[in-house]
């Protein structure tokens, strides 16, 4: 994209964001959350939508949804309802969902971004809560529903609670709707309220896009774009989406107000619906439970019990340790490496300024080989301490001690222990080196009569031969030292 | 406010109601006939007057996050018109007309 | 068997514990006697007898056990179909519900057989409660036993008809804007629409939720009185529920209605297409009640006449979203052959309900349609707000207020079923009370001098007042004594 493009057009982009709760039973009955499971063993008369049966609120997904709103600063209704959203679709038991209309929990709320324009701000339009619908597979054809020859429902996953989250459409660029995607899931990882994981759909991420020329005044046909599977994916898919509706106008063409498929592989997108077909879901608010009226006292006490969030503990990051705020960013963008972060530098006596250059450069490094999390990762963070202790003690080298993570990743041992069994120790016992060097300065009288006359630069080769006879384990400091101490004219 | 006969078909498409032309037209007449008695309350100024959707004065009434039993899979399907492996058959999904 | 089938669900109960009657016998009589006059009045959709004189001999086991469930454990009853009854098919009166077996019990089904109530069956309805006359049942009507030319009224009217021609002692019914209270005074009968949230509505198929309560249906104030008892009282799987345990609704029943205020609305009830001769019975009621020691006051309830448009536009409202889930996927009917789920819902639905339920959710989603809901269901629940007002300024000078429970008497099978809204018009008296929430009784005062047939008083109580209302229907019935008098029993 030239900036002579981004000059002519500006692009708007609001996010839509649905999280599953991680609460022990559903939204509206007794039935276990759970991923997986064999199909419609999590269900019963509430959530299958059974004649005569009735939805009870459960109080722990309330909490979290004011914790959620809480904690994006919105503000907390006087008085909340929940509605009834009425459409038909089969994985939806009772042909309408009870979610929140005109009265949701939280409001006008908002949350901060690092973006290329600077610190900004992004508007929260609303919080609230609502229940999940079932999951359909798709029979024949490519196993997508257009082309399927029949369906196949699971109800499982019907009733669990959803808080839906709605940002304003604050947001500029694809680059602002990452940033803003990435400091959401990390404060509801740090709110221990959701999974967020998008892979695995407990965080969904839907985004409404439009261009319009720079000093219009009407935004630009509304685009929604679906199916982006991860933080990366609402990036490319916003990119490309962007690319296309500019090149559109570039052209002459009117983009038209739809929703978009976003494609994986391929990167694009494609059409999905027009919205000719205008949704009329005719809320009106659910005649079978009561409004809620949370109050002072409760709504206290949800803040009170609000953990650190992010922003706040990126800024003690870097006074508490002196690191730097592109550390901070790579530690804090999730809350387990934070948290695993912090807990390998209490176990650590120097500055953690080390801690962070194994995790980030190496420890890292393993992880995306593995294709895990770090808290799937067998080493605990007081394992990390004591390899650079080790280094620190002069038991093992900077080198060494990549071969000692690799090992300690593999079986979740001490540093210690892999040094030891993988024969990666330093030898550092001057005695067992001295040896070593003297053989080697029998064995290279010429190089040794050089250093003697002054020609330290060969010093160099005769470290390489102890270390060669000594199979790098001897700590190469002591074996410089020891050869000038020898050798000196 | 007489009801023609596209509202009628626009209603029917919501509610998923595959009526025929006779009970369409029927429909029409009737609506507007029941819509008609209704208008009584039409004329009433009720700016000022507040909304009631449920007539409890309950507040909050909500159930502990605890698991409870669910139905077994038999349970769950005995009722269905179509199974396939444990899962209830539909056909193919398609959006509203 | 004579003695038994017109006794009170009390005194069975009483008869049963005393030894004096086994639960066997109770119940079989009823047995008997539903068999005997089923062919005339169609009250049951569902006959679990086997399933009854089983629970009976447990009721006797636990008698002699001397650990009886409750005062009237072993006294049969029978439900509306519109309550679920695990294992036992819950149709709501509807086609579309023909195959659908449910796998647990209603709260009021539950704690009527914790109390050791065997089930004699499920009872016809209009389907899904949308009717005063049950014509609107998937299954056929029930009938009148005062006249099977008549309807029973509806939509309760299986479960009126049953208990009118002596087949069970009571049963339960629902009522959304009069389905209890209705069917009860057509048939000479005493029928309760309690509080909103006093009986849980847990496993009641519903109709309207904001407005449908269970009540009691049965020949005397105090088995009302009874029923509601064992089955009133806070359920944590109804949020509209209002929490806290069961109250005896027996005791303080027999005080008398000396000094109670009770307002009567004369104007409204002449303007109503009230039948001359439900209007002469139902004065001469309060002349009664005046007599009994009560002062009669005139009130003004000005919203009422609005009661009927904005119950015709919410409760079929609420129908459209409460019947959307049955779509043919998970239970129920299903249209077969359908390509797609679009035309197999659509076709579903279609052939499996009836003219007046669908003409009820074309209503309602129309009222709820976008550009709509303002002018209609908007509207609606402001005129609730009237209604409630209205009524609670009217407790502030009186403790109950009467007047008829329908404006006619029973009308013949097919007389209203061409016009909707003369059948809507059956509701006049009883749709406020639903609006508001709050207590009514209708309760027997003889029967009309125009044809003979029944003729019900309506008692109107603030919410949670029930025990004044059953206090002055129990007086008035005690007093007139029709209901134990052989003119009180049908002529089938
Ligand atoms: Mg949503
Ligand atoms: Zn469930």
């Amino acid at each position: 994209m030239s900036t002579t493009v981004q000059d002519l057009y500006e692009t708007t982009v609001g996010l839509e964001i649905h999280v599953e709760l991680s609460t022990r039973s559903k939204m509206f009955c007794g039935c276990a959350v759970s991923f997986g499971g064999d199909p419609n063993t999590r269900t019963c008369p509430v959530c299958l939508g059974l004649p005569g049966s009735l939805p009870v609120p459960n109080e722990r997904a309330i909490d979290y949804t004011m914790r959620i709103a809480l904690a994006l600063n919105c503000r907390i209704a006087e008085t909340s309802l929940f509605h009834r959203k009425n459409y038909f679709y089969p994985d939806m038991p009772k042909n309408y969902q009870i979610s929140q209309y005109d009265q949701p929990l939280g409001s006008a709320g908002w949350v901060e971004i690092e973006a290329d324009r600077g610190p900004t701000r992004v508007g929260i339009n609303r919080v609230h809560l609502e229940e999940d619908t079932g999951k359909s597979i798709h029979v024949g054809g490519s196993g997508r529903i257009a082309d399927s020859d029949y369906s196949l429902e699971d109800f499982n996953r019907a009733g669990t609670p959803l808080v839906e989250i709605v940002s304003e459409p604050d947001i500029r660029s694809a680059e602002e709707a990452r940033a803003f995607a990435t400091e959401l899931r990390a404060i509801l990882e740090s709110l221990g309220v959701s999974d967020v994981r998008m892979e695995e759909g407990s965080m969904r991420v839907d985004a409404n896009v439009s261009v319009r020329r720079r000093g219009e005044k009407e935004f630009g046909a509304k685009v929604e774009v679906k199916n982006m599977n991860s933080i990366r994916s609402v990036g490319r898919a916003l990119e490309h989406e962007e690319r296309r509706q500019r090149a559109a106008l570039d052209a002459g063409e009117t983009l038209i107000q739809e929703t978009r498929h976003f494609d994986e592989k391929s990167g694009t997108t494609s059409s999905l619906r027009t919205k000719e077909f205008a949704f009329d879901y005719r809320y009106f608010p659910e005649p079978d439970l009561v409004p809620f009226e949370p109050g002072d006292e409760w709504v206290g006490r949800v803040r009170a019990e609000l953990p650190e969030l992010p922003a706040a503990r990126r800024e003690r990051f870097a006074q508490e340790y002196g690191l730097a705020d592109g550390d901070v960013a790579i530690l804090t963008a999730s809350k387990a490496t934070a948290d695993w972060f912090e807990q390998a530098a209490a176990a650590y006596d120097g500055p953690a300024k080390k801690i962070v250059n194994w995790i980030i450069a190496d420890l890292f490094g393993l992880l995306n080989e593995a294709g895990i999390e770090l808290a799937d990762s067998k080493i605990a963070p007081g394992q990390l301490a004591g390899l650079v202790e080790l280094i620190d003690s002069g038991k093992v080298s900077g080198k060494q001690a990549k071969l000692v993570l690799a090992g300690m990743f593999e079986s979740g041992a001490d540093a210690e222990a892999v040094a030891r069994d993988k024969g990666l120790e330093q030898v550092s016992d001057t005695g067992a080196i001295e040896a070593a060097v003297d053989e080697v300065i029998a064995e290279n009288a010429d190089a040794a009569d050089k250093v003697r006359g002054g020609q330290t630069n060969t010093i160099g080769f005769l470290v390489g031969q102890v270390m060669k006879k000594t199979r790098g384990q001897a700590n190469p400091g002591i074996v410089n030292d020891l050869l000038r101490r020898k050798l000196a004219p | 406010m007489p009801i023609d006969r596209a509202a009628v078909d626009h209603v029917a498409r919501l509610a998923r109601l595959d009526l025929t032309d006779d009970e369409r037209e029927r429909m029409r007449a009737e609506l507007t006939h029941i819509l008609e008695h209704a208008e009584k309350i039409q004329a009433l100024d009720l700016d000022a007057v507040p909304p009631t959707s449920h007539s409890v004065s309950i507040r909050n009434a909500m159930r502990p996050d605890e698991v409870t039993p669910s139905l077994s899979p038999e349970e769950v399907l005995a009722n269905a018109p179509e199974v396939e492996d444990g899962r209830i058959k539909v056909p193919r999904i398609i959006e509203d007309a | 068997m004579d003695e038994l089938i017109w006794k009170p669900a009390v005194e069975l109960g009483e008869a049963v514990r005393s030894g004096e009657v086994s639960a066997v016998e109770v119940t079989q009589a009823f047995v008997d006697r539903s068999e005997a006059v089923e062919g005339a009045i169609s009250a049951y959709l569902q006959v679990t007898a086997d399933a009854a004189l089983a629970e009976a001999e447990a009721a006797d086991r636990r008698r002699a056990a001397g650990e009886p469930s409750s005062p009237y454990d072993g006294v049969p009853i029978a439900y509306k179909d519109l309550f679920v009854t695990k294992g036992v098919r819950s149709t709501s009166g509807s086609k579309i519900l023909d195959s659908f077996v449910p796998p647990y019990d209603a709260t009021v089904v539950e704690r009527c057989s914790r109390a050791g109530l065997p089930m004699l069956g499920k009872l016809n309805m209009d389907e899904f409660a949308m009717g005063s006359s049950t014509e609107n049942s998937g299954y056929g009507p029930s009938r009148n036993p005062w006249d099977t030319n008549r309807v029973p009224g509806g939509s309760s009217g299986g479960s009126t008809a049953l208990v009118a021609a002596g087949g069970a002692p009571w049963t339960w019914g629902t009522d959304t804007g009069g389905s209890v209270r209705q069917p009860a005074a057509l048939c000479g009968l005493v029928g309760v629409k309690p509080t909103y949230g006093l009986v849980s509505r847990y496993g009641m198929i519903a109709f309207a939720s904001s407005l449908d309560q269970a009540g009691p249906i049965t020949r005397t104030v105090k088995d009302a009185a009874a029923l509601l008892g064992l089955a009133a009282g806070g359920d944590p799987r109804d949020s509209t529920c209002i929490p806290g345990g069961r109250a005896d609704f027996l005791a303080g029943i027999e005080e008398g209605i000396d000094g109670l205020r009770i307002g009567i609305m004369p104007e409204l009830e002449s303007g109503e297409g009230t039948q001359p001769g439900v209007l002469s019975r139902v004065q001469e009621a309060y002349q009664r009640l005046e007599k009994l020691g009560a002062t009669l006051v005139e009130v003004s309830l000005p919203s009422f006449e609005y009661g009927l448009s904005a119950y015709y536009l919410l409760a079929p409202a609420e129908a459209s979203s409460n019947l959307a889930r049955y779509d043919g996927v998970r239970y129920g009917h299903r249209a077969s052959g359908a390509e797609d789920i679009v035309r197999m819902t659509s076709t579903t639905r279609e052939e499996g309900f009836g003219d007046e339920v669908k003409r009820r959710i074309m209503l309602g989603t129309y009222a709820l349609s976008a550009g709509y809901y303002d002018a209609y269901y908007g509207k609606a629940q402001k005129v609730r707000t009237l209604i409630t007002r209205d009524l609670d300024r009217a407790y502030e000078t009186v403790d109950l207020i009467a007047c008829p429970t329908s404006p006619t008497t029973a009308f013949e099978l097919g007389s209203r079923t061409a016009d909707p809204l003369a059948m809507y018009l059956s509701d006049v008296f009883t749709v406020p009370v639903n609006l508001a929430g709050n207590a009514a009784i209708s309760v027997p005062c003889g029967t009309s001098p125009d044809d003979g047939l029944p003729v019900g008083l309506q008692l109107i109580a603030k919410s949670l007042d029930e025990p004044t209302m059953f206090r002055a229907a129990h007086a008035f019935e005690q007093d007139l004594g029709w209901i134990h008098s052989p003119e009180g029993r049908p002529p089938l």
